[in-house]
């Protein structure tokens, strides 16, 4: 039953939509389907709504690990972020190599520097029991501050006319064209790969029960012996290392190179995807979709009907209110109750 | 040397304002009990709203209450769906920030790069003159001196008034309160709302004195820092104010080192206030029993009066 919500909420934020489009004094027929149809109309439109799912469906699986133990790692942008800096580095290391092998190292060295990241705040959680959710997003803020710095000094492209950007990569560090003619690359069999092991460890491994028994009762999980630190290492380990490929997916694919930005917000929309998914691998494949979809459609609303490229945020922030609404007549059975009042009394002492 | 350390306390005390606005009413939400992590999105549409207010009357005395407005407008969403519909805390106001930074770029998309006239000063008459003391503490921005006030008010409210003793104890122990006939939503309703507006006047103070501008994102994580600082300060207000002058001053070092010569990148100094919110964070949250003992009991958990 509770797979119902998301789509109660997909139906109310596109009702929302068209509120909002005929307020701004639209024609909300034409608005809609600029904004969810024209986009994905065409084979490329296509390989773009593939393209940006990515890296929201890989951090949505990953941070969904922590999320079902209740470990809240809303940190994944800056740990994107570090992945997107240590694949670069190797990418600018090693730049006139033709190795087949600079590729994997990167993703290696992305997923290595999400996981570090992402490791400060689950040390300090466990070692000294700091909140994780207040650690992961400062050290989003720091992460940007830090890819600021080298884009602009050290990394900078000595032949960029003072552009904060590195050289391009070489064609050894990108990922392979998967369809010609488009920018969909081979960085979404990464995606397709961690669906499937996601669905294996939450379906199928001991350790992925243990922490959805972690999520559902804590005292149970503490009774049972199962290691409270150990699922907080586990979630927001995920979290870091699928946010880190998410990182080496955009520098060394659509983007090929290191910029000032490198994530259109993708670390905190990949949260929403992960909640609309119902933290499950297939929920948030769709998911990704969607919110893959408002983007595009953000995008298109842009250039074709001159409103702001915000209204994706606008959107997303939406379909989760919808979402956490529509959960509660799914969860609960409402009944009204009427004429209960007590008074407060008072207490002698 | 006092002449150059009078205007860095200035600057300062400027930088701490909106901290001590949003802290201090996230602190009277949490202590009944509800944790609204939505500061930096209600900021940033009680920023924004106060922006479009004040430049379409050309007076900061329409920004404020706007803002303030705004801030309690965006918490009635989550009060809403905590507090009616029983959603969960975290992920609600993990949603209230992200639809906050989306509406207010949406909506403040026209306002970008739009000036405001620089906002007055209460310059008291002669007492402004006198040295030292008389840019820092009688010719300060209305809004410094209203943040005062504030903490004075929340202070005498949480611990000398009936009020706001049965609002610690709903914090504290929700089915007691309610057992004793004690209307544990409402109460929780107000808190909420209160912290709310209170994040919009922190917004508004950005937009409207602090910068004085429109920019996306403007608050930069001051949201979060606020929600920081609550922890911080183990959730008594005397210990906010101190967190948020700390803070301040943590933030405008970059003006500090740069007036010093003190050649570090400028990303560095930016970066400081994050580092330091984490550095509090640790030092304040390991010690156990203090958190245990200050922290309210019910703190992010759902009540529901049938339960």
């Amino acid at each position: 039953m509770s797979y119902a919500s998301p789509f109660i909420a997909a139906t109310f934020t596109i009702m929302t939509g068209f509120l909002l489009f005929s307020a701004l004094g639209m024609d909300p027929l034409v608005a809609f389907y600029t904004f969810f149809l024209a986009p994905i109309n065409s084979l490329n439109g296509l390989a773009e709504l593939f393209l940006k799912a990515s890296p929201l469906v890989l951090i949505a699986l990953g941070l969904a690990a922590g999320f079902r133990a209740n470990v809240w790692n809303i940190g994944a942008e800056g740990q994107l972020t570090i992945g997107a800096i240590a694949c670069s580095g190797l990418a600018l290391h090693y730049y006139s190599s033709e190795s087949h092998l600079l590729l994997p190292m990167m993703i290696v060295a992305g997923a290595l520097g999400g996981i570090a990241w992402a490791a400060i705040p689950a040390l300090l959680r466990t070692r000294f029991n700091a909140n994780e959710i207040l650690v992961s997003l400062m050290l989003t803020y720091v992460a940007q501050l830090l890819l600021s710095y080298l884009v602009h000094d050290p990394w900078r492209d000595p032949q960029g006319f003072n552009f904060p950007q590195s050289q391009l990569f070489p064609d050894a560090a990108l990922f392979p064209i998967l369809v010609e003619g488009t920018r969909l690359n081979a960085s979404v069999l990464m995606s397709l790969a961690a669906i499937a092991a996601g669905w294996v460890f939450i379906n199928k491994s001991f350790l992925g029960y243990q922490m959805r028994v972690a999520g559902l009762a804590e005292g149970a999980a503490r009774y049972a012996g199962f290691s409270a630190k150990r699922t907080i290492w586990i979630g927001m380990l995920a979290g870091g290392a699928a946010a880190g490929l998410a990182g080496v997916g955009e520098v060394a694919g659509p983007l090929g190179q290191l910029l000032p930005t490198v994530s259109p917000g993708y670390g905190f929309a990949a949260i929403i995807v992960a909640f609309v998914g119902r933290l499950d691998p297939v929920g948030i494949l769709l998911a990704g979709l969607l919110m893959s979809l408002l983007y595009l459609g953000g995008d298109a609303a842009q250039i074709g009907m001159n409103l702001p490229a915000a209204v994706s945020g606008l959107f997303q922030g939406t379909l989760l209110f919808f979402l956490l609404g529509a959960d509660v007549f799914i969860t609960y059975r409402i009944r009204v109750i009427r004429g209960v009042r007590t008074q407060p009394q008072e207490i002698a002492v | 040397m006092i002449d150059s350390i009078v205007p860095i306390l200035v600057v300062t005390l400027g930088a701490g304002t909106p901290l001590i606005f949003a802290a201090l009413g996230e602190l009277v939400t949490e202590k009944s009990g509800v944790l609204n992590l939505g500061v930096e999105g209600m900021m940033l549409v009680g920023a924004i709203v106060a922006f479009i207010a004040t430049s379409a009357s050309g007076s900061l005395w329409w920004g404020v209450p706007a803002g303030f407005l705004a801030g309690a407008g965006m918490a009635l969403i989550f009060a809403f769906l905590t507090l009616t519909l029983q959603a969960n805390q975290v992920a609600a106001g993990l949603a209230l920030s992200i639809f906050g930074a989306g509406l207010s770029a949406f909506v403040g998309k026209a306002y970008v790069g739009v000036a405001l006239q620089s906002a007055p000063r209460l310059d008291s008459p002669l007492l402004s003159e006198i040295p030292v003391i008389g840019p820092l503490l009688f010719s300060l921005h209305p809004l410094v001196y209203l943040s005062w006030l504030l903490f004075a008010a929340v202070g005498w409210f949480l611990y000398k008034s009936r009020p706001g003793l049965v609002l610690r104890a709903v914090g504290e122990s929700p089915a007691s309160a309610h057992a004793i006939g004690y209307p544990v939503i409402p109460i929780r309703y107000f808190a909420t709302l209160f912290g709310g507006a209170m994040s919009g006047v922190a917004g508004a103070y950005l937009s409207l004195v602090y910068a004085p501008l429109w920019l996306e994102g403007m608050t930069a994580g001051r949201g979060w820092i606020a929600l920081g600082l609550v922890v911080f300060a183990s959730w008594r207000p005397a210990r906010v104010m101190v967190g948020a002058y700390l803070f301040g001053g943590i933030t405008i070092t970059q003006l500090f080192a740069q007036g010093a010569g003190i050649g570090f990148a400028s990303q560095v100094m930016s970066a400081l206030p994050y580092l330091a919110t984490i550095v509090v964070l640790v030092l304040i949250s390991r010690n156990l029993a203090m958190i245990r003992l200050n922290a309210p009991v019910s703190l992010g958990k759902q009540f529901h009066p049938d339960a």
